[in-house]
Protein backbone atom coordinates (compact mmCIF):
# COMPACT_ATOMS: atom_id res chain seq x y z
CA UNK A 1 0.00 0.00 0.00
CA UNK A 2 2.96 2.42 0.49
CA UNK A 3 3.76 2.64 -3.04
CA UNK A 4 0.32 2.95 -4.08
CA UNK A 5 -0.32 6.06 -1.59
CA UNK A 6 2.97 7.55 -3.17
CA UNK A 7 1.42 6.42 -6.67
CA UNK A 8 -1.67 8.03 -6.37
CA UNK A 9 -0.17 11.00 -3.91
CA UNK A 10 0.99 12.80 -7.25
CA UNK A 11 -0.63 15.33 -9.17
CA UNK A 12 -1.31 14.93 -13.09
CA UNK A 13 1.59 17.08 -13.62
CA UNK A 14 3.81 14.87 -11.56
CA UNK A 15 2.96 11.86 -12.21
CA UNK A 16 3.24 13.12 -16.27
CA UNK A 17 7.04 14.47 -15.51
CA UNK A 18 7.63 11.42 -14.20
CA UNK A 19 6.14 8.92 -16.55
CA UNK A 20 8.41 11.43 -19.26
CA UNK A 21 11.23 10.41 -17.09
CA UNK A 22 10.47 6.85 -16.92
CA UNK A 23 10.58 7.26 -12.99
CA UNK A 24 7.07 5.55 -13.02
CA UNK A 25 5.56 3.25 -15.58
CA UNK A 26 1.70 3.70 -16.70
CA UNK A 27 1.11 0.51 -15.76
CA UNK A 28 1.88 0.55 -11.96
CA UNK A 29 0.46 3.93 -11.83
CA UNK A 30 -2.98 2.33 -13.40
CA UNK A 31 -2.89 -0.38 -11.24
CA UNK A 32 -2.81 1.64 -8.34
CA UNK A 33 -5.64 3.41 -9.04
CA UNK A 34 -7.69 0.55 -10.46
CA UNK A 35 -6.89 -0.86 -6.74
CA UNK A 36 -8.43 1.87 -5.62
CA UNK A 37 -11.26 2.53 -7.86
CA UNK A 38 -12.22 -0.66 -6.36
CA UNK A 39 -11.67 -0.09 -2.48
CA UNK A 40 -13.76 3.01 -3.30
CA UNK A 41 -16.62 1.11 -4.73
CA UNK A 42 -19.03 2.35 -1.21
CA UNK A 43 -18.37 6.36 -2.81
CA UNK A 44 -20.89 4.95 -6.18
CA UNK A 45 -18.30 7.41 -8.14
CA UNK A 46 -18.12 5.05 -11.09
CA UNK A 47 -20.98 3.38 -12.76
CA UNK A 48 -18.30 1.32 -14.95
CA UNK A 49 -15.12 0.19 -14.56
CA UNK A 50 -12.91 -0.95 -16.91
CA UNK A 51 -9.84 -1.96 -15.58
CA UNK A 52 -9.40 -4.65 -18.15
CA UNK A 53 -8.97 -1.99 -21.30
CA UNK A 54 -7.47 0.89 -18.50
CA UNK A 55 -4.12 -2.07 -18.51
CA UNK A 56 -4.12 -2.41 -21.94
CA UNK A 57 -4.10 1.21 -22.49
CA UNK A 58 -1.07 1.57 -20.55
CA UNK A 59 0.65 -1.24 -21.52
CA UNK A 60 0.50 0.71 -25.08
CA UNK A 61 1.33 4.30 -23.32
CA UNK A 62 4.46 2.51 -21.76
CA UNK A 63 5.59 1.00 -25.35
CA UNK A 64 5.61 4.76 -26.82
CA UNK A 65 7.47 5.78 -23.20
CA UNK A 66 10.07 3.60 -23.38
CA UNK A 67 10.79 5.17 -26.84
CA UNK A 68 10.41 8.60 -25.66
CA UNK A 69 7.49 8.86 -27.67
CA UNK A 70 3.71 9.46 -26.52
CA UNK A 71 1.57 12.51 -26.40
CA UNK A 72 1.34 15.38 -23.39
CA UNK A 73 -0.53 12.98 -21.22
CA UNK A 74 0.91 10.03 -22.24
CA UNK A 75 0.07 7.13 -19.29
CA UNK A 76 -2.43 9.03 -17.00
CA UNK A 77 -5.25 7.34 -15.79
CA UNK A 78 -8.52 9.49 -15.86
CA UNK A 79 -12.24 8.69 -15.39
CA UNK A 80 -14.73 10.35 -17.47
CA UNK A 81 -18.17 11.21 -16.67
CA UNK A 82 -21.16 8.81 -18.27
CA UNK A 83 -22.37 11.98 -20.39
CA UNK A 84 -19.25 11.01 -23.11
CA UNK A 85 -20.17 8.74 -24.99
CA UNK A 86 -17.30 6.28 -25.74
CA UNK A 87 -16.73 3.51 -28.66
CA UNK A 88 -18.11 -0.01 -27.47
CA UNK A 89 -17.99 1.20 -23.94
CA UNK A 90 -21.42 1.31 -21.92
CA UNK A 91 -22.28 5.27 -22.26
CA UNK A 92 -25.77 5.62 -20.30
CA UNK A 93 -26.20 9.55 -19.32
CA UNK A 94 -27.11 7.33 -15.93
CA UNK A 95 -30.81 7.36 -17.42
CA UNK A 96 -32.34 4.12 -17.45
CA UNK A 97 -34.04 5.02 -20.76
CA UNK A 98 -30.62 4.70 -22.38
CA UNK A 99 -29.98 0.93 -20.60
CA UNK A 100 -26.98 -0.77 -22.06
CA UNK A 101 -26.43 1.64 -24.83
CA UNK A 102 -22.71 1.11 -26.42
CA UNK A 103 -22.01 4.18 -28.95
CA UNK A 104 -20.54 2.68 -32.02
CA UNK A 105 -18.40 5.99 -31.74
CA UNK A 106 -16.35 7.98 -29.52
CA UNK A 107 -17.31 11.89 -28.34
CA UNK A 108 -14.12 14.17 -29.73
CA UNK A 109 -13.55 15.20 -26.47
CA UNK A 110 -12.18 11.81 -24.84
CA UNK A 111 -10.66 11.16 -28.52
CA UNK A 112 -8.25 13.93 -27.84
CA UNK A 113 -7.65 12.50 -24.46
CA UNK A 114 -6.74 9.29 -26.33
CA UNK A 115 -4.82 10.79 -28.74
CA UNK A 116 -2.56 12.30 -26.10
CA UNK A 117 -2.00 8.79 -24.66
CA UNK A 118 -4.43 9.84 -21.39
CA UNK A 119 -5.85 5.97 -19.69
CA UNK A 120 -9.18 5.22 -19.53
CA UNK A 121 -10.15 3.59 -16.05
CA UNK A 122 -13.89 4.00 -16.15
CA UNK A 123 -17.01 5.48 -16.34
CA UNK A 124 -18.03 8.62 -13.88
CA UNK A 125 -21.84 8.93 -12.02
CA UNK A 126 -24.19 11.62 -12.91
CA UNK A 127 -27.26 13.18 -12.48
CA UNK A 128 -29.77 11.94 -15.31
CA UNK A 129 -29.07 13.50 -18.17
CA UNK A 130 -26.93 15.91 -16.22
CA UNK A 131 -29.61 17.04 -14.61
CA UNK A 132 -29.04 17.99 -11.39
CA UNK A 133 -27.05 19.50 -8.52
CA UNK A 134 -26.48 16.70 -6.06
CA UNK A 135 -25.66 13.87 -8.20
CA UNK A 136 -28.92 12.12 -6.64
CA UNK A 137 -31.07 12.30 -9.19
CA UNK A 138 -29.06 9.40 -11.36
CA UNK A 139 -31.08 5.67 -12.15
CA UNK A 140 -27.75 4.18 -10.91
CA UNK A 141 -28.35 6.17 -7.28
CA UNK A 142 -26.17 8.66 -5.24
CA UNK A 143 -22.78 9.31 -5.00
CA UNK A 144 -21.14 9.71 -1.74
CA UNK A 145 -19.13 12.79 -1.11
CA UNK A 146 -15.21 11.51 0.05
CA UNK A 147 -15.89 14.60 2.95
CA UNK A 148 -17.88 14.56 5.93
CA UNK A 149 -18.63 17.34 8.38
CA UNK A 150 -16.60 17.19 11.29
CA UNK A 151 -17.31 14.17 14.42
CA UNK A 152 -20.22 13.21 12.14
CA UNK A 153 -20.88 10.21 9.84
CA UNK A 154 -23.54 11.93 7.89
CA UNK A 155 -23.29 11.17 3.91
CA UNK A 156 -23.37 13.86 2.38
CA UNK A 157 -23.91 14.97 -1.70
CA UNK A 158 -20.52 15.62 -3.97
CA UNK A 159 -22.43 17.99 -6.26
CA UNK A 160 -23.84 18.14 -9.11
CA UNK A 161 -24.12 16.92 -12.29
CA UNK A 162 -20.73 16.05 -11.89
CA UNK A 163 -20.88 14.06 -8.79
CA UNK A 164 -18.95 11.31 -9.77
CA UNK A 165 -16.11 13.13 -11.25
CA UNK A 166 -15.40 15.46 -8.30
CA UNK A 167 -16.15 12.56 -5.87
CA UNK A 168 -13.47 10.13 -7.83
CA UNK A 169 -10.64 13.53 -8.20
CA UNK A 170 -11.14 14.16 -4.09
CA UNK A 171 -10.71 10.52 -3.11
CA UNK A 172 -7.96 9.69 -5.66
CA UNK A 173 -9.62 7.14 -7.56
CA UNK A 174 -8.43 8.70 -10.63
CA UNK A 175 -5.74 11.80 -11.40
CA UNK A 176 -8.52 13.87 -13.28
CA UNK A 177 -11.51 13.73 -14.60
CA UNK A 178 -14.33 14.94 -17.31
CA UNK A 179 -17.09 16.81 -16.93
CA UNK A 180 -19.92 18.53 -17.99
CA UNK A 181 -21.39 22.23 -16.65
CA UNK A 182 -24.87 23.30 -18.08
CA UNK A 183 -25.74 25.91 -15.16
CA UNK A 184 -23.25 24.64 -12.60
CA UNK A 185 -22.29 21.22 -12.97
CA UNK A 186 -18.39 21.29 -13.04
CA UNK A 187 -17.79 24.29 -10.52
CA UNK A 188 -20.31 23.59 -7.64
CA UNK A 189 -19.13 20.07 -7.77
CA UNK A 190 -15.90 20.93 -7.51
CA UNK A 191 -16.56 23.34 -4.74
CA UNK A 192 -18.46 20.78 -2.72
CA UNK A 193 -15.16 18.42 -3.05
CA UNK A 194 -12.61 20.64 -2.44
CA UNK A 195 -11.24 19.76 -6.35
CA UNK A 196 -10.47 22.65 -8.88
CA UNK A 197 -13.04 22.64 -11.70
CA UNK A 198 -13.00 24.45 -15.17
CA UNK A 199 -16.23 25.41 -17.42
CA UNK A 200 -14.45 26.75 -20.60
CA UNK A 201 -16.23 29.56 -23.12
CA UNK A 202 -19.19 27.94 -25.05
CA UNK A 203 -17.33 26.83 -28.14
CA UNK A 204 -14.12 25.82 -26.80
CA UNK A 205 -14.99 22.41 -26.45
CA UNK A 206 -16.66 20.35 -28.95
CA UNK A 207 -19.96 19.08 -28.05
CA UNK A 208 -19.93 16.01 -30.28
CA UNK A 209 -20.60 12.70 -28.78
CA UNK A 210 -21.49 14.08 -25.73
CA UNK A 211 -24.82 13.29 -24.58
CA UNK A 212 -27.00 16.37 -25.32
CA UNK A 213 -28.90 18.41 -22.64
CA UNK A 214 -29.50 22.29 -23.41
CA UNK A 215 -26.93 22.65 -26.58
CA UNK A 216 -26.68 26.35 -26.12
CA UNK A 217 -25.50 25.85 -22.51
CA UNK A 218 -23.21 22.93 -22.71
CA UNK A 219 -20.02 22.89 -22.11
CA UNK A 220 -17.17 20.29 -21.36
CA UNK A 221 -14.05 20.73 -19.02
CA UNK A 222 -12.24 18.64 -16.58
CA UNK A 223 -12.54 18.38 -12.80
CA UNK A 224 -8.83 17.94 -10.98
CA UNK A 225 -6.33 18.57 -7.70
CA UNK A 226 -5.07 21.85 -8.67
CA UNK A 227 -4.85 24.70 -11.29
CA UNK A 228 -2.33 23.30 -13.09
CA UNK A 229 -3.77 19.91 -13.67
CA UNK A 230 -7.14 21.39 -15.28
CA UNK A 231 -4.73 23.57 -17.71
CA UNK A 232 -2.81 20.29 -18.89
CA UNK A 233 -5.93 18.85 -19.33
CA UNK A 234 -8.04 21.52 -21.36
CA UNK A 235 -5.70 21.66 -23.68
CA UNK A 236 -6.17 18.12 -24.22
CA UNK A 237 -9.92 18.36 -24.54
CA UNK A 238 -9.93 21.94 -26.28
CA UNK A 239 -9.91 22.65 -29.79
CA UNK A 240 -11.70 23.13 -33.07
CA UNK A 241 -14.40 19.88 -34.08
CA UNK A 242 -15.57 19.97 -37.69
CA UNK A 243 -18.18 18.01 -36.21
CA UNK A 244 -20.11 20.43 -34.36
CA UNK A 245 -20.95 24.07 -35.64
CA UNK A 246 -20.59 25.87 -32.49
CA UNK A 247 -17.21 24.72 -32.05
CA UNK A 248 -14.90 27.62 -32.57
CA UNK A 249 -11.82 27.82 -34.71
CA UNK A 250 -9.41 29.47 -33.05
CA UNK A 251 -5.94 28.21 -32.02
CA UNK A 252 -5.71 26.38 -28.08
CA UNK A 253 -3.49 28.57 -26.00
CA UNK A 254 -0.65 26.49 -23.90
CA UNK A 255 -2.78 27.69 -20.53
CA UNK A 256 -0.40 25.67 -18.79
CA UNK A 257 2.87 28.31 -19.27
CA UNK A 258 0.09 31.00 -18.16
CA UNK A 259 0.15 29.95 -14.75
CA UNK A 260 2.87 31.69 -12.85
CA UNK A 261 2.24 34.91 -14.88
CA UNK A 262 0.54 36.56 -11.50
CA UNK A 263 -2.24 38.91 -11.36
CA UNK A 264 -0.12 42.27 -11.05
CA UNK A 265 -1.83 44.76 -12.95
CA UNK A 266 -4.97 42.71 -13.25
CA UNK A 267 -8.29 44.48 -12.51
CA UNK A 268 -10.32 42.40 -10.69
CA UNK A 269 -13.99 42.90 -10.29
CA UNK A 270 -16.14 42.24 -6.94
CA UNK A 271 -20.08 41.82 -8.46
CA UNK A 272 -22.02 43.53 -5.70
CA UNK A 273 -25.25 41.30 -6.48
CA UNK A 274 -23.19 38.22 -5.50
CA UNK A 275 -24.08 39.36 -1.87
CA UNK A 276 -27.33 37.89 -2.02
CA UNK A 277 -29.63 37.48 1.46
CA UNK A 278 -29.29 34.40 3.48
CA UNK A 279 -25.67 33.84 2.22
CA UNK A 280 -23.93 32.15 4.77
CA UNK A 281 -21.60 34.74 6.76
CA UNK A 282 -18.42 32.32 6.07
CA UNK A 283 -18.86 32.21 2.55
CA UNK A 284 -18.82 36.20 2.47
CA UNK A 285 -15.96 35.85 5.19
CA UNK A 286 -13.94 33.36 2.41
CA UNK A 287 -14.89 35.84 -0.43
CA UNK A 288 -13.74 39.27 1.43
CA UNK A 289 -10.24 36.46 2.01
CA UNK A 290 -10.29 35.55 -1.59
CA UNK A 291 -10.20 39.90 -2.24
CA UNK A 292 -7.39 40.27 0.34
CA UNK A 293 -5.46 37.44 -1.09
CA UNK A 294 -5.56 38.86 -4.69
CA UNK A 295 -4.71 42.38 -3.76
CA UNK A 296 -1.70 41.02 -1.46
CA UNK A 297 -0.62 39.86 -4.71
CA UNK A 298 -0.73 42.75 -7.35
CA UNK A 299 -4.19 43.10 -8.44
CA UNK A 300 -6.21 45.78 -8.21
CA UNK A 301 -9.92 45.58 -7.17
CA UNK A 302 -12.72 47.42 -8.13
CA UNK A 303 -16.64 46.57 -7.11
CA UNK A 304 -18.60 46.46 -10.13
CA UNK A 305 -22.24 45.68 -11.20
CA UNK A 306 -24.65 43.38 -13.07
CA UNK A 307 -27.59 44.40 -11.89
CA UNK A 308 -29.76 41.48 -14.11
CA UNK A 309 -28.39 38.57 -11.98
CA UNK A 310 -31.29 37.54 -10.02
CA UNK A 311 -33.18 37.19 -13.13
CA UNK A 312 -30.50 34.62 -14.35
CA UNK A 313 -31.81 31.44 -12.77
CA UNK A 314 -35.19 31.63 -13.46
CA UNK A 315 -34.07 32.73 -17.31
CA UNK A 316 -32.28 29.20 -17.01
CA UNK A 317 -34.86 27.80 -15.79
CA UNK A 318 -36.93 28.13 -18.82
CA UNK A 319 -34.40 27.68 -21.37
CA UNK A 320 -32.25 24.88 -20.44
CA UNK A 321 -35.64 22.48 -19.36
CA UNK A 322 -36.56 23.97 -23.28
CA UNK A 323 -34.00 22.75 -24.92
CA UNK A 324 -33.82 20.14 -22.64
CA UNK A 325 -37.26 18.86 -24.01
CA UNK A 326 -36.19 19.03 -27.78
CA UNK A 327 -33.20 17.36 -27.11
CA UNK A 328 -34.56 13.94 -25.31
CA UNK A 329 -37.59 13.85 -27.74
CA UNK A 330 -34.59 11.10 -29.14
CA UNK A 331 -35.59 8.56 -26.69
CA UNK A 332 -38.37 7.09 -28.05
CA UNK A 333 -37.71 3.25 -27.57
CA UNK A 334 -36.57 2.49 -31.15
CA UNK A 335 -33.17 3.46 -31.46
CA UNK A 336 -31.52 2.47 -28.50
CA UNK A 337 -31.90 1.52 -24.99
CA UNK A 338 -35.28 0.92 -23.64
CA UNK A 339 -38.41 0.17 -24.77
CA UNK A 340 -42.04 -0.66 -23.15
CA UNK A 341 -44.16 -2.12 -25.21
CA UNK A 342 -48.15 -0.83 -25.54
CA UNK A 343 -51.22 -1.09 -27.69
CA UNK A 344 -49.56 0.99 -30.53
CA UNK A 345 -46.64 3.06 -31.40
CA UNK A 346 -47.77 6.01 -29.48
CA UNK A 347 -48.32 4.30 -26.17
CA UNK A 348 -44.97 2.37 -26.77
CA UNK A 349 -43.75 5.83 -26.91
CA UNK A 350 -45.44 7.19 -23.66
CA UNK A 351 -44.48 4.24 -21.86
CA UNK A 352 -41.00 3.91 -22.56
CA UNK A 353 -40.38 7.35 -21.88
CA UNK A 354 -42.41 7.36 -18.93
CA UNK A 355 -40.24 4.47 -17.36
CA UNK A 356 -37.22 5.86 -18.81
CA UNK A 357 -37.46 9.06 -17.59
CA UNK A 358 -36.37 9.54 -13.60
CA UNK A 359 -39.12 12.47 -11.58
CA UNK A 360 -36.51 15.72 -12.40
CA UNK A 361 -36.22 14.60 -16.21
CA UNK A 362 -39.67 14.22 -16.42
CA UNK A 363 -40.19 17.49 -14.79
CA UNK A 364 -38.06 19.42 -16.65
CA UNK A 365 -38.94 17.43 -20.29
CA UNK A 366 -42.72 18.89 -19.21
CA UNK A 367 -41.77 22.38 -17.90
CA UNK A 368 -39.81 22.89 -21.71
CA UNK A 369 -42.71 21.42 -23.53
CA UNK A 370 -45.26 23.74 -21.79
CA UNK A 371 -43.10 27.00 -22.44
CA UNK A 372 -42.29 25.90 -26.22
CA UNK A 373 -46.07 25.25 -26.75
CA UNK A 374 -48.51 26.77 -28.73
CA UNK A 375 -49.27 30.26 -27.29
CA UNK A 376 -46.42 30.22 -24.72
CA UNK A 377 -43.16 30.84 -26.75
CA UNK A 378 -43.23 34.25 -26.86
CA UNK A 379 -44.18 34.88 -23.12
CA UNK A 380 -41.73 32.47 -21.86
CA UNK A 381 -38.63 31.34 -24.43
CA UNK A 382 -38.61 34.23 -26.41
CA UNK A 383 -38.87 36.57 -22.86
CA UNK A 384 -35.99 34.01 -21.83
CA UNK A 385 -33.61 34.79 -24.24
CA UNK A 386 -33.58 38.30 -24.16
CA UNK A 387 -33.14 38.19 -20.10
CA UNK A 388 -30.08 36.15 -21.34
CA UNK A 389 -28.99 39.30 -23.52
CA UNK A 390 -29.60 41.85 -21.13
CA UNK A 391 -27.11 39.20 -18.13
CA UNK A 392 -24.60 38.89 -21.40
CA UNK A 393 -24.61 42.93 -21.55
CA UNK A 394 -24.18 43.10 -17.75
CA UNK A 395 -20.88 40.97 -18.31
CA UNK A 396 -19.93 43.32 -21.34
CA UNK A 397 -20.11 46.05 -19.46
CA UNK A 398 -18.04 45.14 -16.37
CA UNK A 399 -15.07 43.14 -18.72
CA UNK A 400 -14.58 47.18 -19.96
CA UNK A 401 -13.51 47.71 -16.44
CA UNK A 402 -12.01 44.51 -14.97
CA UNK A 403 -10.05 41.92 -16.33
CA UNK A 404 -11.91 38.89 -14.32
CA UNK A 405 -14.27 38.05 -11.76
CA UNK A 406 -14.35 36.96 -8.53
CA UNK A 407 -17.16 35.30 -6.52
CA UNK A 408 -18.42 32.63 -4.40
CA UNK A 409 -18.96 29.25 -6.19
CA UNK A 410 -21.70 27.90 -4.08
CA UNK A 411 -24.53 29.35 -1.71
CA UNK A 412 -23.33 26.95 0.89
CA UNK A 413 -21.06 23.71 1.44
CA UNK A 414 -22.17 20.46 0.69
CA UNK A 415 -25.17 19.10 2.23
CA UNK A 416 -26.77 15.65 3.41
CA UNK A 417 -28.13 13.39 0.83
CA UNK A 418 -32.11 13.67 0.78
CA UNK A 419 -32.04 16.73 2.32
CA UNK A 420 -33.00 18.64 -0.78
CA UNK A 421 -34.54 16.16 -2.99
CA UNK A 422 -38.60 17.15 -2.09
CA UNK A 423 -37.91 20.59 -3.15
CA UNK A 424 -36.58 21.13 -6.47
CA UNK A 425 -36.87 25.08 -6.43
CA UNK A 426 -34.73 24.87 -3.18
CA UNK A 427 -32.05 22.35 -5.55
CA UNK A 428 -31.82 25.09 -8.16
CA UNK A 429 -30.66 27.53 -5.83
CA UNK A 430 -27.57 25.98 -5.62
CA UNK A 431 -26.68 27.22 -9.53
CA UNK A 432 -26.94 31.21 -8.28
CA UNK A 433 -23.87 32.20 -8.98
CA UNK A 434 -22.84 30.14 -11.93
CA UNK A 435 -25.90 29.75 -14.15
CA UNK A 436 -24.67 33.60 -15.41
CA UNK A 437 -21.71 32.68 -16.88
CA UNK A 438 -23.58 29.62 -19.30
CA UNK A 439 -26.19 31.95 -20.03
CA UNK A 440 -23.50 34.56 -21.51
CA UNK A 441 -21.26 32.12 -22.60
CA UNK A 442 -18.31 32.70 -20.25
CA UNK A 443 -15.54 31.10 -18.83
CA UNK A 444 -15.02 30.35 -14.79
CA UNK A 445 -12.93 28.47 -12.82
CA UNK A 446 -13.49 27.14 -8.95
CA UNK A 447 -11.04 26.77 -6.89
CA UNK A 448 -10.57 25.56 -3.19
CA UNK A 449 -9.82 27.99 -0.85
CA UNK A 450 -11.09 27.10 2.75
CA UNK A 451 -13.08 25.28 5.08
CA UNK A 452 -16.85 25.59 6.83
CA UNK A 453 -16.94 25.57 10.27
CA UNK A 454 -17.86 22.16 9.89
CA UNK A 455 -14.82 21.50 8.22
CA UNK A 456 -16.14 21.09 4.25
CA UNK A 457 -14.33 22.41 1.62
CA UNK A 458 -15.76 25.87 0.42
CA UNK A 459 -14.50 27.69 -3.36
CA UNK A 460 -14.46 30.49 -4.59
CA UNK A 461 -15.10 31.24 -8.28
CA UNK A 462 -13.84 33.65 -10.96
CA UNK A 463 -15.20 34.46 -14.65
CA UNK A 464 -13.19 35.61 -17.28
CA UNK A 465 -13.92 37.09 -20.80
CA UNK A 466 -14.87 34.87 -23.40
CA UNK A 467 -11.36 32.77 -24.52
CA UNK A 468 -9.57 34.38 -22.12
CA UNK A 469 -8.66 31.29 -20.29
CA UNK A 470 -5.41 32.18 -19.92
CA UNK A 471 -6.42 35.17 -17.69
CA UNK A 472 -8.21 32.79 -15.47
CA UNK A 473 -5.92 30.13 -15.31
CA UNK A 474 -3.25 32.18 -13.97
CA UNK A 475 -5.01 34.47 -11.47
CA UNK A 476 -6.98 31.19 -10.11
CA UNK A 477 -3.27 29.89 -9.62
CA UNK A 478 -2.64 32.60 -7.08
CA UNK A 479 -5.79 32.42 -5.26
CA UNK A 480 -4.76 28.83 -4.98
CA UNK A 481 -1.21 29.53 -3.94
CA UNK A 482 -2.26 32.25 -1.27
CA UNK A 483 -5.32 29.77 -0.28
CA UNK A 484 -3.08 27.01 0.74
CA UNK A 485 -5.76 24.41 0.69
CA UNK A 486 -4.13 21.30 1.78
CA UNK A 487 -7.01 19.71 3.70
CA UNK A 488 -8.31 16.03 2.22
CA UNK A 489 -11.29 14.12 3.76
CA UNK A 490 -9.90 10.91 6.06
CA UNK A 491 -10.39 7.49 3.70
CA UNK A 492 -13.02 6.26 5.41
CA UNK A 493 -14.38 4.60 2.39
CA UNK A 494 -11.37 2.23 1.98
CA UNK A 495 -11.67 -0.03 5.56
CA UNK B 1 -50.32 32.07 -15.79
CA UNK B 2 -50.86 28.49 -13.54
CA UNK B 3 -51.58 25.10 -15.51
CA UNK B 4 -54.65 22.97 -14.24
CA UNK B 5 -54.13 18.95 -14.68
CA UNK B 6 -56.33 18.72 -17.74
CA UNK B 7 -53.10 21.26 -19.05
CA UNK B 8 -50.90 18.48 -17.40
CA UNK B 9 -52.14 15.87 -19.21
CA UNK B 10 -52.08 18.05 -22.38
CA UNK B 11 -48.42 18.90 -21.88
CA UNK B 12 -47.32 14.62 -20.96
CA UNK B 13 -49.37 13.62 -24.22
CA UNK B 14 -47.39 16.65 -26.28
CA UNK B 15 -43.70 15.22 -24.54
CA UNK B 16 -45.11 11.50 -25.45
CA UNK B 17 -44.47 10.65 -21.40
CA UNK B 18 -47.48 8.24 -19.85
CA UNK B 19 -48.78 10.20 -16.59
CA UNK B 20 -51.28 8.16 -14.05
CA UNK B 21 -54.21 10.34 -13.11
CA UNK B 22 -52.91 9.65 -9.29
CA UNK B 23 -49.69 12.26 -10.48
CA UNK B 24 -51.60 14.83 -12.16
CA UNK B 25 -52.37 17.02 -8.51
CA UNK B 26 -48.63 16.65 -7.67
CA UNK B 27 -47.39 17.60 -11.22
CA UNK B 28 -49.41 20.72 -11.62
CA UNK B 29 -48.18 21.81 -8.07
CA UNK B 30 -44.76 21.36 -8.79
CA UNK B 31 -45.20 23.26 -11.96
CA UNK B 32 -47.27 25.89 -11.23
CA UNK B 33 -44.09 26.48 -8.27
CA UNK B 34 -41.24 26.57 -10.74
CA UNK B 35 -43.85 28.66 -13.32
CA UNK B 36 -44.44 31.11 -10.66
CA UNK B 37 -41.12 31.63 -9.65
CA UNK B 38 -39.72 32.53 -13.58
CA UNK B 39 -42.72 35.30 -13.80
CA UNK B 40 -40.62 37.56 -12.04
CA UNK B 41 -38.61 38.07 -15.60
CA UNK B 42 -42.08 39.61 -15.92
CA UNK B 43 -40.51 42.31 -13.67
CA UNK B 44 -37.80 43.45 -16.81
CA UNK B 45 -39.30 45.58 -19.88
CA UNK B 46 -37.65 43.84 -22.68
CA UNK B 47 -39.68 45.23 -25.80
CA UNK B 48 -36.20 46.42 -27.19
CA UNK B 49 -33.92 43.62 -26.28
CA UNK B 50 -32.92 41.44 -28.59
CA UNK B 51 -32.94 37.81 -27.86
CA UNK B 52 -29.87 36.53 -27.64
CA UNK B 53 -29.10 33.36 -30.83
CA UNK B 54 -25.36 32.14 -29.77
CA UNK B 55 -23.72 32.50 -26.52
CA UNK B 56 -20.78 33.24 -28.19
CA UNK B 57 -20.84 35.67 -31.27
CA UNK B 58 -19.81 33.38 -34.46
CA UNK B 59 -20.69 33.13 -38.21
CA UNK B 60 -22.34 30.15 -39.13
CA UNK B 61 -19.65 27.93 -41.19
CA UNK B 62 -20.54 26.46 -44.26
CA UNK B 63 -19.07 23.41 -45.99
CA UNK B 64 -19.21 21.74 -49.39
CA UNK B 65 -22.26 19.76 -49.73
CA UNK B 66 -21.01 16.33 -50.28
CA UNK B 67 -21.02 13.10 -48.10
CA UNK B 68 -19.13 12.73 -45.61
CA UNK B 69 -20.50 10.04 -43.33
CA UNK B 70 -22.18 7.19 -44.09
CA UNK B 71 -22.73 3.47 -44.41
CA UNK B 72 -23.24 2.88 -41.34
CA UNK B 73 -26.51 0.96 -41.00
CA UNK B 74 -25.26 -1.75 -38.90
CA UNK B 75 -23.77 0.76 -36.57
CA UNK B 76 -26.96 2.87 -36.12
CA UNK B 77 -28.94 -0.03 -35.58
CA UNK B 78 -26.91 -1.90 -33.40
CA UNK B 79 -28.41 -0.29 -30.12
CA UNK B 80 -31.89 -0.94 -31.08
CA UNK B 81 -34.46 -2.26 -29.16
CA UNK B 82 -36.20 -4.61 -31.99
CA UNK B 83 -34.27 -4.38 -35.63
CA UNK B 84 -34.12 -6.70 -38.44
CA UNK B 85 -32.05 -6.98 -41.90
CA UNK B 86 -30.75 -3.20 -40.97
CA UNK B 87 -34.31 -1.51 -40.54
CA UNK B 88 -36.00 -0.74 -36.98
CA UNK B 89 -38.68 -2.80 -36.24
CA UNK B 90 -41.44 -0.63 -34.61
CA UNK B 91 -45.23 -1.49 -33.71
CA UNK B 92 -47.87 -1.70 -36.81
CA UNK B 93 -48.84 1.78 -37.80
CA UNK B 94 -50.89 0.78 -40.77
CA UNK B 95 -53.69 -1.14 -40.37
Amino acid sequence: MAKNDELIGLTLAEARDKLKAKEITSAELTDAYISEMEAGRDLNAYVLETAEQAREMAKASDAKLAKGEGGAIEGVPLGIKDLFCTKDVRSTACSHILDGFTPPYESTVTSQLWRDGAVMLGKLNNDEFAMGSSNETSFYGPVTNPWRREGDDTKLVPGGSSGGSSAAVAAKLCLGATATDTGGSIRQPAAFTGTVGMKPTYGRCSRWGIVAFASSLDQAGPITRDVRDAAIMLKSMAGHDPQDTTSVDRPVPDYEAALGQGVKGLTVGIPKEYRVDGMPEEIDTLWSQGVEWLKAAGANIKEVSLPHTKYALPAYYIVAPAEASSNLARYDGVRYGLRVEGKDITEMYENTRAEGFGDEVRRRVLIGTYVLSAGYYDAYYLKAQKVRSLIAHDFRQAFSEVDVLLTPTAPSAAFGIGEKSDDPLSMYLNDVFTVTVNLAGLPGISVPAGLSKEGLPLGLQLIGRGFDEETLFRTAHKLEEAAQFTAAPEAWWRS
Amino acid sequence: MSVDQNTVRHIARLARIAVRDDELEHLAKELNSILDWVEQLGELDTSDVEPMTSAVETTMKMREDEVTFGNLQDEVTRNAPASEDGFYVVPKVVE
